[in-house]
């Protein structure tokens, strides 16, 4: 357990933050569902918070913890927001993806 | 490390709080609360009613603010922040707070006549209207990056809902889900960039990182660049700057126009204000770290939004990329990292908002019910049909090209003079090239609405019933708002005197907690 924790730095949670951020980012551009979409940008900020964890842990200061609650407050108003619109356009075209959402160009 | 040492102790010591200093930013927020909730329990009420609680609310909370400004002018008080320093008040904020409330009396002005020619109910836009302005006033005030995070989302998730709130327009919707998806994209951008600036500096204060960048020296600064620049996408993206701006003009063109008035007067001011809070002060040791990137970044959205706009042939998506042009010329002030350049930014957003807002009055008006009508074609010959408001329209555009004896001159003079100033001659000249180009655009729009003789045909298309709507019947309260933004932009484009030296005074300053 001790060799464990020797091995583990928070460094290794900083790699897999920003691996879980790519993830997230690649997602949201690659894929065409928009609830998809939403779970992408949730991947994105819970990354973010891994960040930040990772970051307190190593500083050994507690401020970065407490961001967490004020993200994840901000991520659950998020989705409130962002299912809302999503069923707000379902309604008017059913199974639309992202590219069937285009009647705006020039 | 202060957390701990209290949890240890038997009794929570709370921060003071200096209510007078928050008092705009309670005004708007709580009012709208009860507004909301006393919307879904009264019965149906005189239309007319919420637009004139909101902008009651929002002058009360400008003439708050306006009281906050003489007792942070006043030298022996100065400038205070409070809630345990996370909340600051400066003549940067207060100047910033009175904007917002502006443009919140602007659009709601024109959301009165907007919602009853779309037959849509209720006090919804208002109140998201005076929540989306409390989360601009908050990012002005904000000491802390998580409060600046704050301010953005509560800014951003109203105006997402206000882009999608025409319920049977399928464009508006369209548009909300579009910016609603950037949005929480740049967002979550800029979150990532806080969390590497506190991995690189240890705080989310921005006292706290100023101190700390000031103090030491890093030998590896790879993080914190990449916090800078994270951060910077976040900003870019609210401000519609050049590789973050796709979003704008689909959203402009689909959502209601007195929104749009607002996304580009508001949202625009509160960005800039994040912007220059964090980057002027916050990192203002770092500043030949990021004076190349926005250095780039106006040139790039300078160029960008003036040559697309040419091309363009609905005037909202004119007036969109004219938007990003017009962020260009204001990120000419951010890149100075002067006093002059704030100033002169500040300035050219108080300019922009009443030019801007008298501009979608227009556009509102002309695009008629259903809000489609807004190509260049549906404003031929509108001279002919209602002479005020194309004569009207015309000092709109004339300002935002820069004709002198309009605010816009100035608001242009004074972001190149301190480009020049700081000696970056070669993106003044960048920046006089993308007034001549936009110029083109505004004169076009004028040559459409004056000389064109082709106008008899307006409204006589298949689907159209020709003769009430080619009288453009203008409200009272667009009226209102055309000659508020008409006549702001004339005298302050004769006496610029007036918001110059208010503009130049109102430099972000940040102070530490009481305590």
């Amino acid at each position: 357990m001790t060799l464990l924790a020797q091995i583990v730095t928070p460094n290794w949670y900083l790699v897999l933050a920003a691996v879980l951020f790519t993830i997230g980012a690649v997602g949201l551009l690659v894929r065409r569902n928009p609830l998809v979409m939403f779970m992408c940008v949730e991947v994105m900020l819970n990354a973010v918070n891994l960040t930040f964890v990772s970051f307190s842990r190593a500083l050994n200061d507690l401020g970065g913890q407490a961001v967490v609650f004020f993200v994840m407050v901000v991520a659950a108003a998020e989705v409130v927001v962002g299912l809302a619109i999503v069923v707000a356009v379902l309604r008017r075209r059913p199974l639309a993806t992202a590219d069937d959402v285009a009647t705006l160009k020039g | 490390m202060s957390l701990l040492a209290q949890a240890s102790e038997v009794a929570v010591s709370t921060p003071s709080v200096d209510w007078w200093g928050v008092m705009p930013l309670l005004l708007l927020a709580a009012p709208a609360m009860v507004l909301l909730h006393a919307s879904s329990l009264l019965p149906r009420v005189w239309r007319g009613f919420y637009t004139g609680v909101t902008i009651a609310i929002a002058t009360v909370a400008a003439g708050f603010a306006l009281g906050l400004w003489s007792r942070v002018m006043d030298p022996d008080r100065g400038p205070f922040s409070t809630l345990g320093g996370a909340f600051g008040v400066d003549g940067f904020s207060v100047f910033v707070t009175v904007l917002l409330c502006v443009s919140v009396i602007l659009a709601a002005l024109l959301a009165d006549g907007y919602l009853k020619r779309e037959g849509l109910e209720g006090a919804e836009l208002y109140v998201l209207l005076l929540l989306s302005a409390s989360g601009g006033v908050i990012m002005a005030s904000a000491n802390d990056l998580i409060v600046m995070f704050l301010g953005l989302e509560i800014l951003s998730l109203a105006v997402y809902v206000l882009a999608a709130s025409h319920l049977r327009r399928f464009a508006s919707q369209e548009a909300g889900m579009k910016y609603f998806v950037l949005g929480a994209f740049s967002s979550a951008f800029f979150l990532y960039g806080i969390a590497m600036t506190y991995g690189a500096t240890g705080s989310t204060s921005l006292i706290g990182i100023r101190t700390f960048l000031v103090e030491n020296t890093l030998l590896d600064n790879s993080l914190l660049l990449a916090g800078l620049a994270m951060l910077l996408v976040g900003f870019g993206f609210k401000v519609a700057a050049v590789p973050f701006h796709s979003w704008t003009p689909d959203v402009y063109q689909g959502s209601p126009s007195p929104v749009v008035a607002y996304m580009a007067s508001g949202v625009k001011v509160a960005g800039f204000a994040g912007l220059l809070r964090v980057f002027y002060v916050a990192f203002s040791s770092e500043r030949t770290e990021w004076q190349p990137i926005v250095y780039i970044l106006a040139v790039a959205t300078l160029l960008g939004g003036a040559l697309l706009a040419v091309v363009q042939t609905d005037v909202k998506r004119m007036m969109a990329y004219s938007s990003i042009a017009h962020a260009g010329f204001i990120l000419l002030g951010v890149q100075a990292a002067s006093s002059e350049g704030t100033g002169a930014a500040l300035f050219y957003l108080a300019a922009y908002t009443f030019m801007v807002a008298g501009s979608f009055a227009v556009i509102s008006v002309v695009s008629r019910k259903g809000d489609a009508h807004s190509s260049l074609e549906d404003f031929k010959g509108l001279s002919a049909r209602n002479p005020l408001l194309a004569a009207a329209f015309s000092v709109m555009l004339l300002a935002q090209a820069g004709v002198p004896l309009t605010s816009g001159f100035f608001a242009k003079f004074g972001v190149i003079m301190a480009a020049v100033e700081s000696r970056s001659y070669w993106l003044a000249l960048v920046a006089m090239g993308s007034a001549v180009i936009g110029a083109f655009v505004y004169l076009r729009i004028i040559v459409a609405m004056y000389m064109s003789d082709d106008h008899a045909d307006l409204g006589v298309g298949p689907d159209s019933d020709a003769g009430e709507e080619a009288a453009l019947g203008v409200p009272a309260t667009v009226w209102a708002a055309i000659a508020i933004t008409v006549g702001v932009t004339l005298l302050v484009g004769v006496f610029p005197g007036l918001i110059t030296g208010l503009a130049r005074d109102a430099v972000p300053v940040l102070v530490r907690a009481a305590s």
